[in-house]
C-alpha cells in the first residue's frame, strides 16, 4: 500500500519557491482560489517510491503576521491542513532574510526541511556553507538545490520523507528571545494551555485552539499574543477565553515596554534577527570580498536616472507590440475560422431557430471566447519573462512616483497600458499587484482605458459626423478623457470605496536570473487555461442570452414572421429593452435605436455601429464597418433622420461606449478575478451611471451653449 | 536625533538605530530586516526622485521617501 504524504511549500518571494514546485509536480498542478479571499492555491500531485505525496505551493510570503492575507493563508494551511512537513525554500544567496521565514515555521511546531536554493549563485558570490553546523544550530534538515537546473529535488524529498517520519535525528531548535520577554511568554502560555482545557470542557468543539498535544502553538500563540497580532486574538475571543489571558498580554506588554524599555514587538523580530544571525556567522563564510554583482552593474543602466524612464517605455512599448501585434494575425485567424464553420453549419442545416442558435448563438460565443486567447497567451508570456527576469519590480520602482499620486501602486501601471489593447488581458494583469485594494482598484479603472474594440466605433462616428480636419482631435480626444475620468475614479475609489492605508512600497528588488522556459509556459498555460475554464462558460452563456434578447419573439401576434431584419430586431426584446429605456437615455440625446445598439455592445463594443445599421435598414452592415465611402455617408444621413442624431449626440455615443461596461467577457474575468459577483456587479453600475452622468454634462452643456448641433 | 533614511544620498552608508511609524508599516519594515543597529547603503533614487533602493544584508530593497523618514539613523 502506498504511504500519503502532505508537503507544504514556504519560503519567500523570488526564493525559487515555484520553481522548485514545478520540478516536484511538472505538470501535474491545479489552481485555485482559497475560500473567501482571493490568495491563490496552488496544489500538486507527485509519486515517489511508496509514496503518494500532495505538495501545496503556499503563497510567497516574507513573514507570518496577521498584516496580509497572503501571511494569513500561508500560516492557516499550516495550522490547519497539518501538513506533515513544510519544505521551506530559501534563497541562499539572500540567506539572513530569508531564514527569518523560517524560525517563524518552526515557531508552528511543524517538522521542517530547508531547501538551500540557488546555492550556485550564492557560492559563485564566494559564499561557502557549512551544511552540518547550519542544519544543527537551525534545527532543521538541509538540502542543497539549484531550482533552475532542477537539482536537488529528489532530495528534497528523501529529506522530507525522513522528517516526516521522524528518522531525521536532528535536534529541534526554536529561536530563545531574551530572558524577560521569555518570562512574559511562559506566562501567557501556561494560562493558554489551562485555559484550553477549560473551553474543550465546556464545548467538545476544541477545533480552534489545537490540541494539548502541541505545546509550541501555546507557545506561538503567546508571542503572537504579544505582537498584537489580531487574528489570533480573535480567535482567541471567539473561545470565550478567561479574560485573565488578555489582562496577563497587557500587563507583560507593559512590562515590557516601561521596566525593559522597548516595543515588544521589536523585542520579537529582533529576537529572530539574532537567532539567525548567530547561525550565520557561524556556518557561511566568506571567502571574497563584496563585490558589485552583475544585478547591480544591470540596474546602473536599467534604472539610470536619465535613461530609466525610457528603457521602461521601451520595455511596456515591446510588451504591448508583443500582445496585440503579434496577437492581430491569429486572432484574425481565429475570426475567419470561426466564421467559416458557422457558415458550414449554416450551409449544412435547415433555415430556423436551431441553425440560429448555433450558428449565431454557440458559435459565435465559442468564437468570442476563444479570439482573446492569442492576447492573453502573449501577454502572460511576457508578463511570465518580466517577472522571471526581476525587471517587474523595477518597473513598479520607476513608476511608482506617479501612481502613487492617485493612490495606486508603481505595479498599476502595466495593467492600465494593456487596458489600451484589450480590458481581458488588463484585467488578468492585475495579478501582479499583491494588494488586494490596489488589485480591486487598477481592475475598477482599467475599463477606462479604451480598448481596441471601441476604436472602430469612434472612427466611423467621426467619419459620419466630423469633418477630416477634426477627426484627430475628436479621437484624442475621447481617448484623454478616459485616462482622465480612470485617474480621477482611482482616487475616488481610494478615498471612499476602499479607504485605509495603501499599501507600504516596500518591496525586494531581486537579483536578475534568466528565466526557465518551463517557468515561462507553465505560467503561460495556467493564465490561458483560467480563463477558458472559468471566464469561458460566463461568456458563453451570456452570449446566448443576448441572442435570445435579439432573436425572440420571432413571429408577431397573429402568427406572421417579420417582414425584415431591420423589423425584427425593433420587435425583438432587446429592442422593447431600448424603448423601455428611452426615457433614461433621451436627455443624453439618444433615442430607443441608440439605446438598442448600446444593449447589443454588451457583447461586444463593435457590433455597436452594426446593430445601429441593421436598424438603420443598411443592407450591407459590412461595408459599414470596412468604412466604405458610401455606407459612412448613407449611415449618417439616417442617424440624423431615424435617430435624430447630430455632431454633439454622436460625440456622447461616443463618449458613452468609451465609459460603460467594455463587454460581458470583462464582467465574465472580472467575476472570476475576484472570486464573487459583488466587484463585476458594481463595475457594471458605476460605468452605467458615470457614463450617463458624463453624457448628460457634454450633451446638455452643449445644446445650452449650441455647440455641435 | 540622528537624520533619516530618506535623507542619505546615493553612496551614503549608515546604521539604523530606530524605527517609527504606524505599527503596519513598522511591522513590514522591521521583518524585512530593518532592524536597529543594521547597516544600510542608500543605492539610489528612482529617475522620478521617489522611491529610494537601498542595499542591506546583501540585498536590494525600495521603500518610498515617505516610508523611509520613519526610520532613523544613528
Amino acid at each position: 500500500m502506498r504511504h500519503k504524504l502532505t508537503i507544504a511549500l514556504a519560503g519567500n518571494p523570488n526564493s525559487g519557491k515555484t520553481t522548485i514546485f514545478n520540478n516536484l509536480t511538472g505538470s501535474r498542478q491545479h489552481v485555485g482560489n482559497y475560500s473567501g479571499v482571493t490568495v491563490e492555491k496552488k496544489e500538486g500531485n507527485l509519486k515517489y517510491q511508496d509514496y503518494e505525496i500532495k505538495v501545496i505551493d503556499l503563497p510567497g510570503t516574507y513573514s507570518l503576521t496577521a498584516y496580509s492575507p497572503d501571511e494569513v493563508v500561508a500560516r492557516n494551511v499550516i495550522i490547519n491542513e497539518k501538513p506533515d512537513v513544510v519544505v521551506n525554500v530559501v534563497d541562499a544567496s539572500n540567506l539572513e532574510r530569508n531564514l527569518y521565514l523560517t524560525t517563524q515555521i518552526k515557531e508552528l511546531g511543524v517538522p521542517l526541511v530547508i531547501a538551500m536554493n540557488m546555492a550556485d549563485v550564492a557560492e559563485g558570490r564566494g559564499i561557502k556553507f557549512d551544511y552540518d553546523i547550519l542544519s544543527q544550530l537551525l534545527g532543521s534538515e538541509i538540502v542543497r538545490t539549484v531550482g533552475t537546473k532542477n537539482l536537488g529535488t529528489r532530495e528534497i524529498l528523501d529529506a522530507a520523507i525522513k522528517t516526516a517520519s521522524g528518522a531525521s535525528g536532528i535536534t529541534d531548535k526554536q529561536v530563545r528571545y531574551n530572558q524577560e520577554l521569555e518570562e512574559e511568554i511562559n506566562k501567557i502560555q501556561v494560562l493558554l494551555a489551562a485555559g484550553s482545557s477549560a473551553a474543550r470542557e465546556a464545548a467538545s468543539s476544541a477545533e480552534v485552539i489545537p490540541d494539548a498535544s502541541s505545546d509550541y502553538l501555546y507557545r506561538w500563540m503567546s508571542i503572537k499574543l504579544i505582537e498584537n497580532d489580531r487574528d489570533v486574538r480573535q480567535k482567541i475571543e471567539s473561545l470565550s477565553a478567561p479574560n485573565n489571558i488578555f489582562q496577563q498580554v497587557e500587563k507583560s506588554q507593559q512590562h515590557l515596554r516601561e521596566i525593559v524599555g522597548e516595543d515588544p514587538e521589536l523585542m520579537v523580530v529582533d529576537g529572530r534577527y539574532a537567532f539567525i544571525r548567530g547561525a550565520c556567522q557561524e556556518a557561511l563564510t566568506y571567502t571574497e570580498e563584496d563585490r558589485i554583482s552583475a544585478t547591480e552593474k544591470i540596474d546602473h543602466i536599467l534604472l539610470n536616472r536619465i535613461l530609466g524612464l525610457p528603457i521602461f517605455l521601451g520595455i511596456m512599448w515591446l510588451l504591448f507590440q508583443l500582445t496585440f501585434t503579434l496577437g492581430s494575425p491569429p486572432m484574425e485567424w481565429i475570426d475567419s475560422g470561426f466564421a467559416a464553420l458557422g457558415e458550414l453549419v449554416s450551409a449544412h442545416m435547415a433555415e430556423g431557430l436551431l441553425q440560429s442558435l448555433i450558428v449565431d448563438g454557440i458559435i459565435g460565443g465559442v468564437g468570442g471566447v476563444v479570439i482573446f486567447l492569442p492576447n492573453i497567451i502573449l501577454l502572460f508570456i511576457g508578463i511570465a519573462f518580466l517577472e522571471d527576469t526581476g525587471y517587474m519590480a523595477r518597473a513598479a520602482f520607476v513608476m511608482d512616483k506617479l501612481m502613487h499620486r492617485v493612490g495606486l501602486h508603481g505595479k498599476s501601471f502595466i495593467p492600465m497600458l494593456i487596458g489600451f489593447g484589450c480590458t481581458i488581458p488588463a484585467l488578468m494583469a492585475t495579478r501582479t499587484l499583491e494588494n488586494r485594494n490596489d488589485r480591486l482598484v487598477t481592475m475598477l479603472i482599467a475599463p477606462l482605458m479604451s480598448c481596441g474594440a471601441r476604436l472602430p466605433v469612434y472612427t466611423l462616428l467621426i467619419a459620419a459626423f466630423f469633418h477630416q480636419s477634426a477627426a484627430g482631435n475628436v479621437l484624442f480626444s475621447i481617448y484623454l478623457i478616459g485616462i482622465i475620468l480612470a485617474l480621477v475614479m482611482a482616487k475616488v475609489f481610494r478615498k471612499w470605496l476602499l479607504p485605509g492605508d495603501s499599501e507600504p512600497f516596500v518591496m525586494e528588488l531581486p537579483a536578475y536570473r534568466l528565466p526557465t522556459l518551463k517557468s515561462v509556459l507553465i505560467h503561460m498555460w495556467e493564465r490561458s487555461w483560467l480563463y477558458l475554464k472559468k471566464a469561458g462558460t460566463i461568456i458563453l452563456a451570456a452570449s446566448v442570452l443576448l441572442w435570445m434578447l435579439f432573436t425572440f419573439p420571432m413571429v408577431d401576434r397573429q402568427g406572421n414572421e417579420w417582414a425584415s431584419a431591420t423589423q425584427q430586431m425593433e420587435q425583438s426584446y432587446a429592442g422593447q429593452v431600448g424603448k423601455a429605456i428611452e426615457p433614461i437615455i433621451k436627455p443624453l440625446g439618444f433615442d430607443w435605436k441608440t439605446g438598442v445598439a448600446l444593449v447589443a455592445g454588451f457583447a461586444a463594443k463593435e457590433v455597436v455601429v452594426s446593430t445601429l445599421g441593421t436598424l438603420y435598414s443598411i443592407e450591407d452592415t459590412e461595408a459599414l464597418a470596412e468604412e466604405d465611402e458610401k455606407s459612412v455617408s448613407s449611415f449618417a444621413e439616417r442617424a440624423r433622420e431615424h435617430s435624430g442624431h447630430t455632431p454633439l449626440s454622436a460625440y456622447c455615443l461616443m463618449l458613452f461606449t468609451l465609459i460603460y461596461v467594455p463587454c460581458m467577457a470583462t464582467v465574465a474575468v472580472m467575476r472570476r478575478e475576484t472570486n464573487g459577483w459583488k466587484w463585476p456587479a458594481f463595475m457594471v453600475a458605476y460605468t452605467l451611471v458615470l457614463a450617463w452622468g458624463v453624457c448628460l454634462v457634454v450633451y446638455q452643456g452643449g445644446t445650452l451653449l449650441g455647440i455641435g448641433i | 536625533m540622528g537624520r533619516s533614511l530618506s535623507e542619505l544620498m546615493p553612496g551614503e552608508k549608515g546604521r539604523i538605530a530606530q524605527v517609527q511609524g504606524r505599527r503596519s508599516i513598522k511591522r513590514r519594515i522591521l521583518d524585512m530586516g530593518l532592524v536597529p543597529g543594521s547597516e544600510i547603503e542608500m543605492e539610489r533614487y528612482a529617475p522620478l526622485g521617489d522611491p529610494v533602493e537601498i542595499k542591506l544584508k546583501g540585498y536590494h530593497l525600495s521603500l518610498r521617501k515617505e516610508e523611509a523618514e520613519n526610520i532613523i539613523l544613528d
